[in-house]
């Protein structure tokens, strides 16, 4: 109801409706195939082999799935949506530790690095005579070659970063003195008191029981 | 006298055999000492117990004394020894931060760390900038440079610190001849302003051209001046 709005205002719509499901496809595929048919129900769609497809099964996966997209939608639209350096700025400013916050910003930065290395090492293979293409057998079987120096070298990358950031004292207790703010707008204060008082309203309605129970 | 080594032995952890054995070796104010020998020799090694990274960061045992500034290493934390002597490894994308927005931001990493206010900071990032000759780069961001520019900006984000010593474990390994002259140039430019450079490279060319004094190591022994 938020997300999709959100989404649209912000013009990462189809972005962010790629990224759900494509992060939920895998789960979603398990979770309808078990509930659809291991779930009891009264009404059979149809039978295969000794398992029976229930519509109650097909309603509670439709629900689950649902659920999923959506969790997944809002963070694909607040990672679209905020830079990582705002993320840290913001979250060193209001007193929490820099570690995580640039934990997760150097894993995020370090992506496009390691899909560099990833086309690297599969150029350097196919060099070698490795066939990466054709059938799905063949392209899983040239998994395993590629994957140990992908691996290996995102290990010694890590390694690596690790060492520079403690070398630039980033091990240091105390508070740092940061050199910008992410900019902070009325409406985006005004956005962000709204979510929460619909947060609150949603939360007070259903414990008194005039909204549906929270799941 | 910047940096010194005092009869100094390493084992890395989980490791029987040393890797430094012994190690004698002393760099001044301004001078640029070249440390040259084959792969495994203990060259990395030298660069990791100068600046302090081993043992406090990647374990291990080491005897003898490292003095940075006159004063023992032993027993100080990596930030205490991070604005006395600096490392600059040979990857220059894998020692950048990869959040830094900018040049500046990446270059400034190291000063905030150190929980300077924000003029000093902004002080020493400018300053570090103009010294490696970087001002164009300073609104680009870091992941868009080449292999040089980034080690440039890597060796600034080190600079900025006020490091009287600067370590570099083959800072040219990864660029492009056009890297390889602008890390040169900038090196130079260091050790006139003051900076004591050690230098662990393969490239003797390179150690030559930055009139370097060259010592050789071997299997974790300094023996003599090449």
């Amino acid at each position: 109801m938020l997300v999709a709005p959100g989404a649209v205002v912000a013009g990462v719509f189809r972005r962010v409706m790629v990224s759900a499901i494509l992060v939920t496809l895998p789960l979603a595929i398990a979770v309808g195939l078990v509930s659809v048919f291991t779930r009891p129900g009264a009404t059979v769609l149809f039978a295969l082999g000794p398992f029976d497809a229930t519509l109650e099964g097909a309603d509670f996966a439709a629900r689950v799935v649902l659920r999923l997209v959506v969790m997944a939608s809002a963070l694909a639209l607040f990672g679209l949506t905020t830079p990582v350096r705002a993320l840290i700025a913001d979250l060193e400013r209001r007193g929490v530790s820099p570690r995580p916050a640039f934990a997760l910003g150097a894993v995020v930065g370090a992506v496009p690095a390691l899909a560099a290395r990833a086309r690297d090492v599969r150029d350097a293979q196919r060099a070698r005579g490795l066939d990466t293409e054709g059938t799905v057998l063949r392209r899983l079987a040239a998994v395993v070659p590629l994957a140990g120096p992908i691996v290996l070298g995102a290990i010694h990358q890590v390694e690596a970063r690790s060492l520079a950031l403690e070398a630039r004292a980033f091990g240091r207790p105390g508070r740092r003195h940061l050199l910008w703010a992410p900019p902070d707008t009325g409406s985006q204060r005004l956005a962000r008191w709204l979510l929460l008082a619909g947060l609150a309203a949603v939360l007070a309605g259903s414990m008194t029981g005039f909204l549906p129970r929270l799941p | 006298m910047a940096l010194e080594l005092r009869s100094v032995s390493y084992r890395y952890p989980v490791y029987r055999r040393l890797a430094l054995d012994g190690v004698n070796l002393r760099v001044d104010d301004g001078e640029i000492v070249g440390l040259a020998g084959p792969n495994q020799a203990g060259k990395s090694t030298v660069c990791l117990v100068a600046c302090g990274l081993a043992p406090a960061s990647i374990g291990g045992e080491l005897t003898g004394e490292v003095l940075v500034d006159g004063v023992s290493v032993r027993g100080l934390a990596i930030h205490e020894l991070a604005g006395r002597v600096g490392i600059v490894f040979a990857n220059p994308a894998s020692q950048l931060s990869a959040i830094g927005g900018s040049v500046f931001e990446e270059v400034a990493l190291g000063p905030v760390n150190l929980g300077l206010p924000v003029d000093e900071s902004v002080a020493r990032t400018r300053a570090a900038i103009t010294a490696l000759g970087i001002e164009e780069l300073a609104e680009r961001r870091p992941d868009r440079l080449s292999g040089g520019q980034m080690q440039l900006v890597a060796i600034a984000s080190m600079l900025a610190m006020r490091p009287r010593t600067l370590v570099l474990d083959e800072p040219v390994a990864e660029l492009d001849p056009d890297g390889r002259r602008l890390v040169g140039e900038a090196l130079r430019s260091l050790a006139r302003a003051g900076t004591a450079l050690l230098i662990a490279e393969h490239d003797r060319e390179l150690l030559a051209s930055l009139g370097a004094r060259v010592v050789a190591i071997d299997a974790g022994r300094l023996p003599v001046p090449a």
